[in-house]
């Protein structure tokens, strides 16, 4: 009988035990990205190339996204403004939505799908093919040439593309609510223009996806860099890359909306 | 401590964990030779090179490369130690991202304020040493296995290191790129002024080329001595491991519980 209740508590410390171990890596290799940044900021280049494959190449998918979801804003906001015969006010309701929620959100999940799982791959898989340990045996340090760029690469990237995500939103909006359902023009814009706030409203939203773009980075890159070096172990971490960013993104966007929008 | 002996190792042992596998290992590498560590697959051979690249540190017993004790190095008097140490890894582990030019540029970059121009001159010569000149603006994955690791082994030499460390440097090569690396290993080591450490199970080639071999089993050396005195040797261990044979001090069967009995067959007798 004891058997079985230790077992039973056994079954649940277990993991519990290991997943707190784990964070507890993870912040360690969070704080020594920061310690072994000052490669990234001497050497710049190395951060700019990391920009152009986090950022760059994540831009289609950004763009297509932000374009399709800015649409259907303008679809349904249309029908349910019309309802109450405020459909002047389109142009705010697409633009804070996207500026505030959506913009940083929506591509950060994109972005933790895209450049994310890239990172977490490419890191695994120079560990496994011993790239690391030969960055070492160097004396190059791969926190300071691998990883710092890469993390700093992403933190850059990450609200560039959110901006992106919106601003396209915003004309996808206006491509259905202006020129397809006759929203007026001039309404459209002017109201968008005295609504929405370039610090409460653009700001924090930047503020969000630089938060955003530093979790996911750091997500990424510490499971590549925990990854066990085989086929099976860097493609669990790349699951676990999606997974983890994403459910952290959603959690802090719930956390970040209550402390900058409502002011708990 | 003699002068002449680049790497010395005492009474050095090390344990994953609770899983030992390197215990009370003596072992001296002089300068200017060529010396090979053999043994089976998961014997501690590459273990045995880490804790002296100083990837890992030793439980007990000190490693002294060139005078230095590496087990109680900080990072940066690691890294400055390894700027004369090269590795050759089993795979070669060229960066992927870069070309092969790169790749043996990378060094001299990370390193020292070289002008490009010298750079572009020492690599094409580094490239030219190891037969490969003509592929320096190829990818790593255009490169056969072979290449791979000659382009890595120029990569290794290019800093002009005191050390180079191979890795299995045989695995998996047809028999004219064995040769090759064997022989680039010998030449270098004569040219350079250099001492290699040989980390191998490919007995035919590397007896060719070095000047003594370590066997290391269980986690202890073995056997040791030069290439015609293992050749010459009575000692079990070595017997089955130059001529392959199935079964000896190394058991073919891995330990399991008796057979009969696992086969359900126990109560019959």
């Amino acid at each position: 009988m004891m058997g079985a209740v230790g077992r039973f508590f056994a079954a649940i410390g277990h993991p519990v035990i290991d997943g707190i171990e784990r964070l507890g890596f993870a912040s360690r290799f969070f704080g020594l990205i920061l310690l072994r940044s000052g490669t990234s900021l001497l050497r710049f280049g190395l951060v700019i190339r990391e920009i152009f494959a986090a950022g760059v190449l994540s831009m289609l998918i950004i763009i297509v996204s932000g374009l399709f979801v800015g649409m259907v804003l303008g679809l349904q906001g249309y029908r349910t403004l019309q309802t109450y015969g405020s459909a002047d006010s389109l142009g705010v309701l697409v633009a804070l939505s996207l500026v505030r929620e959506l913009g940083p959100v929506v591509a950060a999940l994109l972005f933790a799908g895209r450049a994310g799982t890239a990172m977490t791959t490419e890191v695994g898989l120079m560990k496994t093919t011993e790239q690391l340990s030969a960055l070492s045996m160097m004396a190059v340090d791969p926190m300071a040439r691998v990883i710092a760029p890469r993390f700093w690469g992403g933190v850059i990237a990450m609200p560039l593309l959110a901006a992106i995500f919106s601003a396209v939103g915003v004309f996808g909006g206006y491509l259905v609510g202006v020129v397809l359902l006759g929203v007026d023009d001039g309404t459209f814009w002017s109201q968008m223009q005295a609504a929405v706030d370039f610090r409460e409203d653009i700001l924090n939203g930047v503020f969000k996806s630089l938060i955003f773009g530093c979790v996911i980075s750091a997500i990424a890159l510490f499971e590549g860099y925990d990854a066990p070096p085989t086929a099976e172990g860097v493609s669990r971490a790349t699951t676990r890359t999606v997974v983890t960013s994403s459910l952290a993104i959603l959690a802090l966007d719930f956390v970040l909306t209550a402390f900058m929008f409502i002011g708990v | 401590m003699s002068n002449d002996n680049l790497v010395e190792i005492r009474d050095l042992s090390f344990a994953y964990g609770n899983r030992p596998i390197l215990n009370g290992i003596n072992l001296t590498a002089p300068r200017g030779k060529v010396i090979a560590i053999m043994g089976g697959s998961g014997s501690g051979k590459t273990t045995l090179l880490r804790l002296i690249g100083g990837q890992l540190r030793p439980n007990a017993g000190e490693v002294r490369v060139d005078g230095q004790r590496v087990d109680q190095l900080n990072t940066r008097e690691l890294y400055a130690l390894r700027r004369k140490m090269g590795m050759l890894f089993q795979f070669g582990a060229l960066f992927t991202d870069l070309s092969v030019f790169d790749n043996v540029a990378f060094q001299m970059r990370e390193h020292t304020d070289l002008p490009e121009a010298l750079i572009h001159d020492l690599v094409l010569m580094k490239l030219q040493a190891v037969g490969l000149r003509g592929v320096s603006q190829m990818m790593p994955a255009e490169l056969s296995g072979g290449m791979a690791r000659r382009v890595a082994l120029a990569r290794a030499v290019a800093l002009d290191p005191m050390l180079i460390m191979y890795d299995e440097p045989f695995t998996g090569l047809d028999p004219i790129s064995l040769g090759v690396i064997g022989n680039l290993i010998r030449r270098m080591t004569d040219t350079l002024g250099l001492t290699s450490i040989v980390v191998t199970h490919d007995i035919q080639e590397s007896l060719k080329i070095v000047d003594y071999v370590y066997f290391v089993s269980n986690g202890v050396i073995e056997a040791e001595g030069t290439p015609e005195e293992i050749l010459a040797s009575t000692a079990p261990f070595v017997h089955q491991f130059i001529h392959g044979e199935e079964d000896g001090p190394v058991p073919f069967h891995y330990p399991a519980a008796d057979y009969a009995h696992d086969l359900g067959l126990g109560a019959r007798t």
